[in-house]
């Protein structure tokens, strides 16, 4: 093999098929969201075609479409604030200082996520609607929080861990609290792997349908109940049914193309040695 | 061990250590998260058990008290159970083959350079952005709809006439919507493993006259052995949960043929409005979990250096 080809030719044009056929779903359905419903379903599929805005006026007339995305916008970030804000102590306390029961703790947190939520669906029910919780937004920055955080936790231990112990070692000496050195000292620098840490969570929240679609019913509704409310057969045909979905989906993937480079670099899970 | 090595090097005056080694109290850091995590998960796991020991069904307010363990006889005697099992561990293990596989073979290619590598690579990735009620809509309504779907009219033009997904392959289905959603996630993982195994080892195979499926087999994939425990583990959570698919495109159909444990719950509980049965099976849900989670932390938790 030629060692000064800096270009693969065939590893590329294969790369770039499967990133094509990846990615044709979601250009099929933003085409179809620009088509006059009868050209949506036409056989074979019109490629040419007069765009129309026609589908997106509908949609927006019929819902309130910035309510919903304000509420996604809002409890997404929101939880994954708070998740942040409770695990960074967490991750820290058990990547440097970590005891017999740390390994234990941090695999049992794991293990919650394989709980089937729908398991639990009728206490956590009925206790929101008891405090007077049932579609609120608290109510779901709270179960995102609670839903998210060993993973949170597991990311940023793995990015503590990465951190030269000296650090610690030095700071502490100087006279620094644990607080102090935390957030002075080691914030600053896995400041990048809570910035992945912070997407990644964001996109699951956005996406999550299970809670969302059966907590709220219209104050606190995500775009996920968007969605939904669009999907229940109520005569809205394909072309339309695909401007609600291009409405939904379109902060998020675009928040994700351009933080799509943080994620690469940071998505490691301590897999990485 | 580098904490050792730090405290040795240390002027033995310089040393505090009743500051430094696992003397310092971090509780105040680790109660909160693990507190919570804890109470909001015994708390409803004590009322689903409780729940589950009851008569309780919605519709019928006549029907009350303590059932004993009849939900769970019931639920034990009743086939839907098994065939619910069968179909969570179908779509795990098949979402699972599918999306690590492409994975490791796409991470192979995107770390190689070529024009256009870190478009491609958004295009890539960008079905993880999409929600999973959408990429499901999309794929019954635009792609595998029978009569005006993609598919279908390729199927047709090449002559092989028409196929229709979710009434003949509703499994299979269901599983290419679900690895289309996963595979980026995997892809991204294992593309940041590859990405840190040194280009000298690559190579020096090279050289030594490795092709490049030796070089794949031999060099990369055992590169990315912890990513993919890690990716299985990862995955797994979040596949044992699949809903949204399953409830917009086959509703558990036909018959039950993509009914998983999760659906049939949803069904018993909110269709049905039986909350006791409901719960008895939420409670087999956690039991199954638990010992998953046991053998995949264990499978994880040795890489993991804690």
């Amino acid at each position: 093999m030629n060692q000064r080809a800096r270009y693969h030719p065939v590893a590329g044009t294969a790369a770039w098929i499967v990133a094509l056929v990846m990615f044709f779903p979601i250009f099929w359905m933003v085409l179809a969201s620009f088509k006059p419903e009868l050209e949506a379903i036409a056989t074979p599929p019109e490629v040419f075609f007069t765009p129309t805005l026609e589908n997106y006026q509908t949609i927006l007339e019929r819902a309130d479409y910035l309510s919903f995305a304000f509420n996604s916008i809002f409890i997404s970030v929101g939880a994954t604030a708070l998740a942040i804000a409770l695990a960074v102590p967490a991750a820290y306390a058990m990547a440097f200082y970590p005891t017999k029961r740390t390994r234990g703790t941090l695999l049992w947190m794991l293990s919650t996520k394989m709980l089937p939520s729908v398991g639990v669906l009728v206490p956590i029910y009925l206790f929101a609607k008891n405090l007077g919780l049932l579609d609120t937004r608290t109510l779901l920055i709270i179960m995102y929080m609670l839903m998210n955080l060993p993973i949170v936790v597991w990311m940023l231990f793995t990015f503590f861990k990465e951190m030269p112990k000296a650090i610690i070692e030095a700071t502490r000496i100087d006279g620094a609290s644990q607080w102090q050195t935390m957030i002075w000292v080691l914030l600053p620098l896995v400041l990048p792997g809570i910035a992945s840490t912070a997407l990644l969570n964001i996109i699951l929240c956005w996406n999550e349908a299970f809670w969302s679609l059966n907590l709220t019913a219209h104050d606190a509704a995500p775009l996920t109940a968007f969605i939904a409310s669009f999907s229940a057969p109520q005569g809205l045909f394909w072309a339309k049914l695909s401007a609600a979905s291009t409405l939904a989906i379109a902060p998020i993937v675009v928040f994700g193309w351009f933080s799509q480079r943080q994620l690469v670099s940071g998505l490691t899970f301590g897999a990485v040695k | 061990m580098s904490h050792a090595d730090v405290a040795v090097a240390m002027p033995t005056a310089l040393r505090r250590p009743k500051n430094t080694g696992a003397h310092v109290s971090t509780l105040p850091m680790v109660v909160p998260s693990v507190g919570l995590l804890l109470i909001f998960s015994l708390v409803p796991l004590a009322a689903t058990i409780y729940f589950s020991f009851l008569r309780y069904n919605l519709l019928n307010p006549l029907v009350g008290g303590f059932a004993g363990f009849r939900n769970y006889y019931y639920l034990f005697r009743d086939p839907a159970l098994y065939h619910s099992l069968l179909i969570s561990v179908l779509l795990v293990g098949e979402v699972l083959i599918i999306t690590i596989a492409s994975a490791a073979v796409l991470a192979s290619l995107f770390q190689k350079q070529f024009p256009g590598r870190s478009i491609a690579r958004v295009l890539m990735i960008s079905p993880f952005f999409v929600m999973p009620t959408v990429s499901a809509l999309i794929w019954k309504n635009l792609l595998m709809h029978p009569v005006n779907g993609f598919i279908a009219w390729i199927t047709r033009s090449l002559g092989f006439g028409v196929i229709d997904f979710f009434a003949d392959w509703p499994l299979t289905s269901v599983v290419v919507i679900v690895s289309w959603q996963w595979m980026p996630f995997a892809f991204l993982i294992m593309l940041t493993a590859l990405q840190s195994l040194d280009e000298e080892t690559r190579e020096a195979a090279d050289l030594d006259g490795a092709g490049p499926f030796s070089i794949f087999f031999h060099i990369e994939v055992p590169h990315m052995g912890r990513a993919i425990s890690v990716v299985t583990m990862m995955e797994t959570i979040f596949l044992l949960g699949i809903f949204a698919e399953i409830y917009v495109t086959t509703s558990g159909g036909p018959g039950d043929a993509t009914t998983n444990l999760t659906f049939l719950i949803y069904q018993r509980a909110l269709l049905a409005f039986n909350v006791g049965g409901a719960s008895a099976a939420g409670v087999i849900a956690i039991v199954l979990a638990n010992i998953l989670a046991t053998f995949m932390v264990r499978i994880v938790g040795k890489g993991l250096d804690v």
